[in-house]
């Protein structure tokens, strides 16, 4: 095998292995895993974020 | 002075219309930042495919359900063999059973559309695949025993055969059953479990009609009639009464979009109507057509100016204005 | 020469009278003023364009790169080699999460531009297109994971076509049958989402992004003004 082949090869072995019984909240009828809440509790913090979090005036743009 | 009104001149709306920017422009390289978002999004990929990588739990197999579960098998196959099986009774596309059709209201679009996938239980998963196994008198005979009999008495064997074989046991790689008269399916249902456990099914099933095969609708239908695959689904969360349609296997997210969609079997009536596929799938039409729509209902299309969200959004153009100018240079 | 509006040469010759009539002179024609080249290609944007919420419609559009590029690569080796390879598998994860992310940029781009009120002046159609981007790109991921020829691909069929069979659609889109949605998920729907993500991206060129809200009367009133006038209020 080539280096780049070895490499990618390595990189196909995850890290944290997410392989494996899920896990799950229960919350009335709602029942979600904790992978789709992180996903979605992400989006919910970025997009308060995208619009809080200053962004970098322009220099040399005047006023 | 008086300004006379154009004729047909529209009001304006706040949440419709907008009075169009004469103010100040700011330099911007649009190329260069979708090259910023390209390298970012890039970078963020290459992090999470190499440090979690991705699901891939090998497919079930005719094989390996029978290997696994043969009684649950062979129980399935007595059903398709029957013409009983969920499969066998769908209704369209695969067959023609009455009554059995989802309407919204008094309409049936499946019905209307006809059988376009025609599926013969019986000779499709049984019958036809043990004429594809190797002479064997025997079997031969059975089978022709079979087909030339009377439904009366097809509908007897396998009525007395199924009951069996909920209390059957498997041993030295065959069913055994208290006896009884079966006529000629326990030997059909016996030699189908035999070659299912030794792969030529799945191969049988699949290129039935030609060589090459890339349908698996024969195969999968008769996985899905199973409790087998159904069992390996509820562990994984994956069932429609557990939110499934938005879950992956193992601790993978999945397809969280699809939040509303899998929400409304949750509740009633759903959770309990036969028409429940159709209803969902009217309801979600409605509602993307209305999110579409957005701009031209009113109430909804108000929400942005009420909410004022926007006032942190735009806070630094408002903060501009004061001082008189309106930001225009 | 013949000039366009920005005076870049157009590079060809309308001498002709009976050459204005032309389909592609007057195709041209109706490009060029709706997209001149400064607005399809601009070098500035407007003062209230001061938000990371702006960058998500970008990011969505990276992702979505990201998506075809990992796809691409898939489809050179064929269906089966990433469940062989762990090169295969690599590159699958790739396409998985730039998908995850697409959708999640996707999310936060379309909860931005709601609370923008973003269709207002006649930017509509912007909107619209972008619903049907949204709509689209499910689709053609719900192709996609039904191609995985794995155990996940198995149950997500057997499942969906109870509901796609309710609509009549089963009968001639088949979630079982891999060679369709295998086709339909790297030739027909690729096409219509890039369709409809282009078309999408020149109306956002063409109208420009949506100016804000009309002010508060308080924003007019510079701050010192506001200020003295509570001074005099209190001395007198």
């Amino acid at each position: 095998m080539t280096f780049p082949q070895e490499l990618a090869g390595r990189l196909a072995q995850a890290i944290i292995n997410l392989n494996g019984p899920g896990r799950y909240v229960h919350w009335g009828f709602i029942q979600i895993s904790v992978a789709n809440l992180v996903v979605i509790a992400l989006m919910i913090v970025v997009f308060v974020a995208a619009i809080l979090v200053p962004f970098p005036r322009r220099s040399g743009g005047g006023r | 002075m008086l300004q006379l009104r154009r004729k047909g001149a529209r009001r304006f709306r706040p949440d419709r219309d907008v009075e169009e920017w004469h103010g100040r422009y700011v330099p911007y390289d649009i190329i260069k930042e979708f090259v910023a978002a390209f390298l970012v999004v890039l970078l963020i990929t290459l992090g999470l495919a190499i440090v979690l990588s991705s699901p891939d739990v090998p497919p079930v197999t005719l094989k390996s359900w029978s290997l696994r579960a043969p009684l649950d098998f062979a129980q399935t196959a007595v059903t398709e063999l029957a013409g009983t099986s969920p499969t066998a009774t769908y209704g369209p596309p695969y067959n023609s059973t009455p009554g059995v059709s989802q309407t919204i209201g008094p309409v049936s679009l499946e019905s209307l559309l006809g059988v376009h996938h025609p599926i013969n239980t019986a000779l499709d998963d049984v019958i036809d695949p043990l004429r594809t196994l190797p002479s064997d008198p025997a079997l031969a005979s059975a089978i022709r025993r079979y087909t030339a009999a009377t439904a009366k008495a097809q509908t007897g064997w396998t009525d007395a055969y199924g009951s069996a074989l909920v209390h059957a046991r498997f041993a030295a790689g065959k069913l055994v059953t208290r006896p009884g008269d079966y006529g000629p399916v326990a030997e059909m249902i016996g030699a189908l479990t035999t070659m299912a456990r030794s792969g030529a099914l799945d191969g049988a099933l699949v290129s039935s009609k030609q060589f090459y095969g890339t349908d698996y609708t024969k195969p999968l239908l008769f996985l899905a009639d199973g409790t087998y695959l159904a069992n390996l689904a509820a562990a994984q969360h994956l069932h429609g009464t557990q939110w499934g349609m938005m879950n992956e296997t193992g601790n993978f997210p999945g397809q969280s979009w699809l939040w509303l969609y899998t929400f409304w079997y949750q509740i009633p009536p759903f959770t309990t109507s036969t028409n429940a596929d159709a209803l969902v799938w009217a309801i979600m039409v409605v509602l993307t057509v209305l999110l579409a729509l957005v701009p031209f209902l009113p109430g909804v299309r108000s929400i942005p100016r009420k909410v004022r969200i926007y006032r942190l959004i735009w806070r630094r153009h408002y903060r501009s204005l004061a001082g008189g100018a309106g930001g225009a240079v | 020469m013949n000039a366009d509006s920005d005076g870049s040469d157009t590079g060809v010759q309308a001498d002709l009278p009976e050459d204005e009539g032309q389909w592609s002179a007057r195709l041209r024609r109706a490009a060029v003023n709706a997209l001149p080249p400064g607005r399809l290609l601009p070098d500035r944007q407007p003062a209230y364009v001061a938000s990371w919420i702006y960058v998500f419609g970008a990011l969505t559009l990276a992702a979505l790169a990201i998506v075809v590029l990992s796809g691409m690569v898939l489809a050179i080796e064929g269906p089966t080699w990433w469940h062989l390879s762990r090169v295969g598998l690599f590159v699958n994860s790739m396409h998985m999460w730039s998908v995850e992310l697409f959708f999640f940029f996707m999310v936060v781009h379309l909860w931005g531009k709601f609370f923008m009120a973003a269709w207002r002046g006649r930017r509509r159609a912007t909107w619209i297109t972008g619903v049907l981007a949204f709509v689209v790109s499910i689709a053609a991921a719900f192709t996609g994971y039904l191609s995985q020829q794995n155990f996940d691909s198995q149950w997500i069929g057997t499942q969906a076509k109870d509901g796609i069979n309710a609509t009549g659609a089963g009968a001639f889109f088949n979630v079982l049958n891999f060679g369709q949605m295998l086709v339909w998920h790297v030739l027909l729907l690729p096409l219509v989402v890039g369709f409809v993500v282009v078309v999408h991206v020149l109306l956002v060129r063409r109208h420009g992004v949506v100016p804000p809200f009309a002010p508060d009367p308080g924003d007019l009133v510079a701050p010192e003004v506001v200020a003295s006038a509570a001074d005099r209020s209190v001395t007198r």
